[in-house]
């Protein structure tokens, strides 16, 4: 029987089925951070079990690292709370062991979701899981990778497995070519908008079509990294010649006759023909525009060229009252054009776009030009030591700080808003991160989700423009 | 964790739709890496006028009197109302801590997001789906009568209104006996550690890069 990728994932890793369909399914890499993992371990000493397998680990931190005073080292952590954190980490990998640790001040620290990848850890075939919701990352790479929670970090510690029930497959399928200045994060975005943050619930996501397929492996982690914030906890893309060639030469890759042998299984790691999706939906790419988020919720965005909705259009109560709720707290009266919505801060960065790619479509937006007057910051934090290593070797910092940016070392920073990266009260955002929710980037401040390009220009500009027009 | 037979509580009603699992439990809470003391700053944001910290006495902090939770009326309730896509957004299971550890044993919605779902169960925090409409008339019943409570029996799937409406609600089984009896997951799974072990060496033979 034909069968989705997602099908082929789940089926070469079930170890048991009860009768009732709950399986338990095999994790190849485990990452973890050093937020969801100590109450994890923690709860291994306390049954004193063992870990089934060290070598499937891959740790770092990233939630709460600082972006500056590196210099200072671990002293550089005003907060002790946050600290204490870290060094716990430091101390379970010590006890626990792992494959590799890039801790804190490592050349190769940063996003747990950026590192996987970049270091070979995540490749075509795979299970991965962490404690993180943006685990849906990894899934570019025609991997099963879903985030889980502290309960489930244990228990894969533990068992080396996931007690899951299979979900649907879905597909969206987007054909066609994307406008110039349109980017796998406006996909992701007009997705969400289309089918709501609650219309991937319990279904795995491929994405296909030949817009996708056009899409660089960067392009693909950050459509992939959005899969949750449609619902689903899992989102994938085939795999192609792209993603060999991505992983080829990485810290973790097969070499010689392995990797030969590696390439020709990744090659199938692909829905077949004819395979039986439960939901489909398609979109045009070419009608994608730049999108930019209005409310408190990623479904709550338009388009660049379109205006905040008006709540008394809304015929539904539960949904006209979030509506109003979400504009009182942005602060956002009903039809105002996007464009006239003037920005505080701009934040380029986060697990879902931090990748060199990204760097340079924020540098490329910049070169030349200031930030405006009234963004009183405009921080690019890259999203791994190399990132930022390459990004400073092509000079892209340099084109950035003399345009006015902050260029930081790199972590997850203001997409969450652990350490003291975060937006004040009453604050308007440009963020290129994955959450506009209420108080996500700091207490009272005000989230608009948009590409890095995007972002860019509103920093220079002072308020949302369409990159499409930008000269 | 605590077995879970049958309960029956004060019901609160949060009556906002998408509410997320940074709203549930703010993020400067998650660097504590203890499991307990996150009951007092369940919906932070919403329950207190100013901002809260880790360490903070949050009983000498000012309360937003608007906030349900904050209602006499709807002190020591249990049982939570809601709805649509409750718990959306994050993974952290610092959610369904607070939740628990504020008091609520059920949360009862329309519907529940995935990873959310999976972390309240593991915990013995009892999530229900019902029908919207049938949650409609739960929160306009509990607006109307002050006190209102509901009876959740889990080992018959039902949830019964004082005016003696029965609705029953799905779990699956294998959940279902694991909070009933409040099993560890962990010890069940290792009870099939051989197949573990059998499944790893054909995977390991089949893809070694893997290992």
């Amino acid at each position: 029987m034909a069968k989705t990728l997602y099908d082929k994932l789940w089926d070469s890793h079930v170890v048991h089925v009860e009768a009732d369909g709950t399986a338990l399914l095999y994790i190849d890499r485990h990452l973890v951070h050093e937020v969801t993992s100590p109450q994890a371990y923690e709860g291994l000493k306390l049954a004193k079990r063992p870990q089934w397998r060290v070598d499937s680990v891959v740790a770092t931190a990233d939630h709460n690292t600082p972006t500056r005073n590196w210099d200072k080292g671990i002293e550089g952590i005003e907060d002790q709370v946050s600290r204490l954190q870290i060094e716990t980490l430091d101390k379970n990998i010590k006890e626990f062991g792992a494959k590799v640790y890039f801790p804190f001040l490592d050349k190769r620290q940063g996003i747990v979701h950026v590192i996987g990848p970049e270091n070979g850890a995540t490749l075509p075939g795979m299970t991965v899981v962490c404690g993180d919701s943006h685990t849906s990352t990894h899934g570019a790479f025609a991997a099963l990778a879903f985030g889980i929670g502290t309960s489930e970090v244990e228990h894969v510690l533990a068992t080396q497995c996931m007690v899951m029930q299979k979900y649907k497959n879905m597909k969206i399928a987007v054909e066609g070519k994307l406008g110039v200045g349109v980017t796998a994060k406006d996909i992701a975005l007009a997705v969400i908008g289309k089918i709501g943050t609650a219309g991937g619930t319990g279904h795995a996501i491929e994405f296909t079509g030949s817009a996708i397929r056009d899409l660089s492996m960067e392009g693909r982690m950050t459509l992939c990294n959005l899969a949750i914030e449609a619902g689903a906890r899992t989102g994938m893309v085939a795999c192609d010649e792209k993603t060999i060639e991505y992983c080829k030469g990485r810290m973790f890759s097969p070499t010689g006759a392995m990797w030969d042998k590696a390439v020709a299984y990744w090659r199938t790691m692909k829905s077949d023909d004819g395979a039986h999706f439960d939901t489909v939906v398609t979109l045009d790419a070419a009608g994608i525009q730049p999108q930019v988020t209005w409310g408190t919720n990623p479904q709550m965005v338009t388009t660049v060229d379109g205006k905040v909705p008006d709540p008394a259009q809304e015929t539904d109560k539960v949904q006209r009252e979030w509506m109003e709720r979400a504009l009182k707290y942005m602060d956002l009266k009903p039809n105002t054009p996007i464009i006239d919505i003037a920005i505080d801060k701009v934040f380029i960065g986060a697990c879902t776009n931090s990748r060199i790619e990204d760097i340079r479509a924020a540098a490329q937006v910049a070169k030349g030009k200031k930030v405006a007057a009234n963004v009183k910051l405009a921080m690019v934090v890259p999203g791994s030591g190399l990132v930022k290593a390459q990004a400073e070797q092509e000079g892209l910092d340099k084109i950035l700080t003399a345009a006015g940016f902050e260029w930081r070392e790199p972590g997850c920073s203001m997409c969450l808003g652990m350490n003291e990266d975060q937006l004040s009260p009453g604050e308007r955002c440009a963020s290129t991160s994955n959450r506009n929710f209420e108080g996500r980037q700091g207490p009272g401040g005000r989230t608009h989700l948009v590409s890095p390009a995007m972002a860019a220009a509103a920093a220079i500009a002072g308020h949302f423009v369409d990159v499409r027009q930008w000269r | 964790m605590e077995k879970f037979i049958r309960k029956e509580g004060l019901v609160a009603p949060l009556d906002r739709a998408n509410v997320d699992t940074d709203a549930i439990i703010p993020k400067q809470f998650l660097k504590s890496i203890q499991r307990t003391g996150f009951g007092p700053n369940l919906f932070d944001e919403w329950r207190y006028l100013d901002r809260g910290e880790p360490g903070k006495d949050d009983s000498k902090r000012p309360l937003n009197a608007d906030f349900v939770l904050n209602k006499k009326r709807f002190e020591g309730a249990t049982v939570l109302l809601a709805r649509e896509n409750f718990g959306c957004g994050s993974s952290r299971e610092h959610a369904p801590w607070a939740l628990q550890q504020f008091g609520f044993q059920t949360v009862i919605a329309p519907s529940f997001a995935d990873i959310f779902f999976n972390n309240s169960l593991k915990n013995g925090l009892l999530l229900i789906r019902l029908d919207a409409k049938i949650v409609d008339q739960l929160f306009r019943e509990t607006a109307a009568a002050a006190g209102y409570r509901l009876a959740v029996d889990l080992e018959a799937q039902t949830v019964t209104t004082p005016g003696g409406d029965s609705f029953s609600f799905d779990i699956d089984p294998f959940r279902k006996q694991c909070i009933l009896n409040g099993l560890d997951d962990i010890g069940l799974t290792l009870q099939h550690a051989d197949k573990i072990r059998s499944f790893e060496a054909k995977h390991k033979a089949a893809q070694p890069w893997l290992f």
